[in-house]
């Protein structure tokens, strides 16, 4: 086999590469006209589920660069069974999680020991001043309706109980 | 050199060029260049003073450390999960493959081994972030010697390899997904499949990277006997990784040693190039990511089914005792030492990373070479600033 | 037409001729910035381009230029200011005055002029000119090698450009570029005159070399070395930013689209069609509607040959500045030569 000298094989790639965005389209997305879905586990934004939350402070320590602010108090609240004791629940005051120091890393999500904190893969949530990127309890709990259910796994994987 | 402040070290160099004249009877003046730190060609913050004779360089010395982040003081007050989440970004391209030494180091100090199916799964991301990262540098070798299209092509088909990853363990970038013991979750249902038509994807990317590139004549003009590292020298200078293996010494981590990884259960190859130039090495880069496509898809067809973790506890105490684990890294050799009392964290990490080692033989290499040179040299040598400075 | 002009004072003449030749310059180097530095080079990354200023993009070089035009003018501190200041205008002058010899049509040309190669040769080099004086001007080592690199570049390409065009001024007699025009329009191969005789087909060594030249002229890849981004960041242009860049970026590529025009013209038949198509014997007997459609004929030549230009640079590495250097003095040029020598025995023997 003849060789084709390797100027003209270069000049054929990108001649092939620019009849192929004109017929077959750009690999490219126009962002804000159209969007890709983020994969289900995307790690997007942090989603809270204040009922679940016992303000134990696991996830505010373990965080490496503690962006995560958490306030309590302790509250007496009716009791389950009538005439029992009123039991005692640690009140959520302030929960807020710094996304301008956030590295994305999920420790706090994996750490959290009674499932009140979740990711979910939106995306779009850039301020132009950066301290509205720290979220409040209320804006976390906005994120809860975004959480998508934890993807099938993939054959031979172990069943497990899912979170 | 860090010791000495800037207008000392210009007056070294000085001192230096003069020893180094080239031209004794037309005696002309040289001119100290400075490369960076911020500047196209070092992406990063790599600054390299050259002294000049019009465009040969007498002498040039890489001056690093502008963006040092402490790593090894900061893995001593934290745990070890969150150490895990902090060394993804010391080769920010291939992040997944910096969390294996180290969770292999913390493993080894538990004596804990992660099961078979975490094992093969680590070994498929470990390679995905080969790819993802050394296609990067094909596309940017391009832009370094003056083509601009290959970046667009890398940036493109590396979007797939790191919508794998994203897939799979969360972050595009930084995956944050080996735990000490396993792996955080197993692979989401469709996944095979989909990294199947992705490793296909990426041999059609080799091939045109092989056509724009490397059977140029310019391409191979600019690099062919450029930046010639022999054998002992690349030795001398504790060279790895492509550096190494451009220069033909047949050393390759993933082989030569014994981990618990996936490599030694399927059959690849091992690239060499006796040539030891710019060529030897960016040829053996490419040869490298086409084999690293064949290596996920052999790894694919042998998955074990099983666990992905080990038993650990909640709270994660490895006991006392040293260990240095190292692998085989997109960039070279990268290491660490971590010594443990027993706590929370570790007591003390030593991180060997590839570049800073790989960068060492600049002042060597670049004696004599005109200024384009620099820029093909530069870019052959393949660092990250990340990984340089740590 | 030429009665229309000859008939309206000469003021009016003149500004006619010099609104002209800004649409002659200006209208080229849009219309290749947007079709090809950022359609073409889009589709060939397999991507878009611009496609928010107007319908796919197309007033983009607009909102580029409204963005140029707002920056500060900056020079640098050292910098040599009266000298930093003209260079731009030297690089654009040399455009413009290149633009004046080119003939678009039978009648459509701002002068008709003898020594028209010679004239196109001489002023394509001031460009040099105003390279060099930037580079040294910016007070900055990196503009200062871009400028010395390209002065050398261009010095070297200017010789195998004028040896390439040698060849065809023997073989059309003549140094005036209407006249090659007609030469190739009227010209016959052995006797059959349906194609006329475009230069290219008899001065293909010729053709390829000057496009080679021309390709170190404008400074594009493979022979951007003093531009040079990923080296010298951006050459002799390092310092610039502003209204000042945007004369050397409309330059640039301005000057791509008459230096395509000028080989359209040697090489390609120009603003001509082939005469034996309409039966014309010689330039008077052409009709008058040529002097419309030529110059839409020489566009299109131009965007082809830029095309070429374009697509080469877009995939193509950079050489080095030595290897640039030997390529021009031990390839190029004595190619050249015998291409010269080939042709001169060639016209003498037929």
């Amino acid at each position: 086999m003849a060789k084709i000298p390797g100027l003209l094989k270069g000049l054929g790639v990108t001649l092939g590469t620019m009849v192929e965005t004109v017929t077959k389209g750009a690999n490219t997305v126009q962002y804000p006209h159209e969007k890709e879905t983020p994969p289900i586990r995307a790690r997007g934004v942090i989603a809270l589920h204040e009922g679940n939350c016992t303000s134990c402070m696991l996830c505010a320590r373990s965080c490496p660069d503690w962006c995560i602010y958490i306030e309590g108090h302790k509250e007496l609240a009716p009791p389950r069974r009538a005439g029992g004791k009123p039991r005692q629940v640690n009140k959520l005051d302030r929960f807020d999680i710094d996304y301008a120091l956030c590295m994305y890393c999920g420790i706090c999500v994996e750490v959290c020991p009674f499932d009140a904190l979740f990711w979910s893969p939106e995306y779009e949530y850039s301020e132009p001043r950066i301290a509205d990127l720290l979220h409040d309890k209320a804006k976390l709990g906005e994120w809860m309706e975004t959480v998508p259910e934890a993807p099938d796994l993939e054959a031979g994987a172990e069943k497990k109980g899912k979170k | 050199m860090t010791m000495l402040g800037d207008r000392q070290q210009l007056a070294y160099i000085a001192s230096q060029a003069a020893d180094a004249r080239v031209n004794v009877e037309l005696e002309t003046e040289g001119m100290t260049l400075n490369i960076g730190p911020q500047h196209p060609a070092t992406h990063g913050t790599l600054r390299i003073i050259a002294r000049l004779d019009g465009e040969q360089v007498l002498w040039a010395e890489p001056s690093c450390g502008y963006m040092h982040r402490g790593y090894e003081k900061l893995t001593e007050v934290r745990t070890f999960p969150q150490v895990t989440a902090l060394i993804n970004r010391i080769d920010w391209l291939g992040s997944f493959a910096n969390e294996v030494p180290f969770i292999l180091a913390a493993e080894q100090l538990m004596g804990i081994e992660a099961p078979p199916r975490a094992q093969w799964i680590r070994t498929i991301l470990f390679e995905l972030s080969r790819i993802a990262n050394v296609s990067l540098f094909l596309g940017d070798l391009g832009v370094q010697l003056g083509a601009i299209t290959p970046v667009f092509f890398a940036f493109r088909d590396r979007e797939y390899v790191l919508n794998l990853i994203e897939g799979a363990t969360g972050g595009r970038f930084h995956p944050n997904f080996d735990r000490i013991g396993g792996l955080k979750d197993d692979l989401p249902a469709g996944w095979i499949d989909e990294t199947r038509a992705v490793m296909r994807k990426m041999r059609k990317f080799c091939d045109e990277i092989e056509g724009l590139l490397f059977g140029n004549e310019i391409f191979e003009a600019r690099t062919r006997g450029i930046g010639v590292i022999p054998r002992d020298v690349a030795l001398q200078y504790g060279l790895s990784g492509a550096n190494l293996r451009g220069s033909g010494v047949d050393w390759d981590l993933r082989r030569d040693q014994k981990l618990p990884m996936a490599w030694d259960k399927i059959d690849w190859k091992v690239w060499t190039h006796p040539d030891g130039d710019s060529y030897a090495r960016c040829w053996i880069r490419l040869q490298e990511v086409r084999e690293s496509t064949f290596i996920v898809e052999k790894l694919l067809d042998s998955l074990p089914s099983g666990p992905v973790m080990a038993k650990v506890p909640r709270i994660i105490k490895v006991p006392e005792g040293e260990a240095w684990v190292a692998t085989e890294n997109p960039l070279g050799e990268m290491g660490y030492y971590v010594v443990s009392k027993g706590e929370l964290g570790p007591f003390r990490v030593k991180i060997r990373s590839a570049s800073f080692n790989n960068i060492s033989i600049v002042p060597w290499l670049l004696k004599g070479v005109y200024v384009p040179d620099i820029i093909t040299i530069l870019a052959s040598l393949y660092f990250i600033l990340g990984d340089i400075d740590r | 037409m030429l009665g229309l002009i000859a008939s309206i004072p000469y003021w009016a003449q003149s500004l006619l001729r010099v609104l002209g030749g800004i649409v002659a310059v200006l209208l080229p180097a849009g219309t290749i910035v947007y079709v090809f530095l950022f359609k073409m080079m889009s589709f060939m990354q397999s991507r878009l381009g611009p496609m928010e200023a107007g319908p796919f993009g197309s007033l983009q070089l607009f909102a580029e230029v409204g963005k140029w035009l707002q920056k500060e003018d900056l020079y640098p501190e050292r910098a040599d200011r009266f000298i930093f200041k003209i260079a731009p205008l030297i690089v654009l002058s040399s455009t413009f005055l290149l633009v004046a010899v080119v003939p678009f049509g039978p009648d459509a040309w701002f002068t008709n002029f003898e020594a028209g190669v010679f004239y196109a040769l001489a002023v394509s080099s001031v460009s040099v000119l105003g390279i060099l004086i930037a580079g040294w001007a910016s007070a900055n080592k990196y503009s200062l090698l871009g400028g010395l690199r390209a002065a050398g570049q261009l010095i070297a390409y200017e010789l195998p450009m004028v040896l390439a065009v040698i060849g065809v001024v023997i073989q059309a007699g003549t140094m005036n570029l209407q006249q090659i025009v007609v030469a190739q329009n009227a010209g016959s191969i052995f006797g059959w005159d349906g194609l006329g005789n475009p230069y290219i087909l008899t001065q293909f060594v010729g053709f390829v070399i000057f496009m080679i030249a021309v390709q170190a002229e404008l400074t594009q890849t493979p022979f951007d070395m003093p531009i040079a981004e990923s080296e010298l960041v951006s050459g002799y242009m390092t310092e610039y930013s502003g209204f000042r860049f945007l004369i050397f970026f409309i330059g640039e590529f301005a000057t791509a689209g008459v230096f395509a025009l000028i080989a359209s013209i040697l090489f390609l038949g120009g603003w001509g069609v082939p005469f034996a198509w309409f039966g014309w014997t010689s330039i008077d007997s052409i009709d008058n509607w040529m002097n419309v459609v030529g110059p839409l004929i020489m566009f299109t030549k131009m965007m082809l040959l830029v095309f070429i230009i374009m697509w080469v640079r877009f995939s193509y590495p950079r050489f080095r500045e030595d290897q640039l250097q030997r390529f021009a003095w031990k390839v190029l040029i004595p190619l050249s030569l015998v291409n010269i020598m080939a042709t001169s025995v060639l016209k003498v023997a037929f």
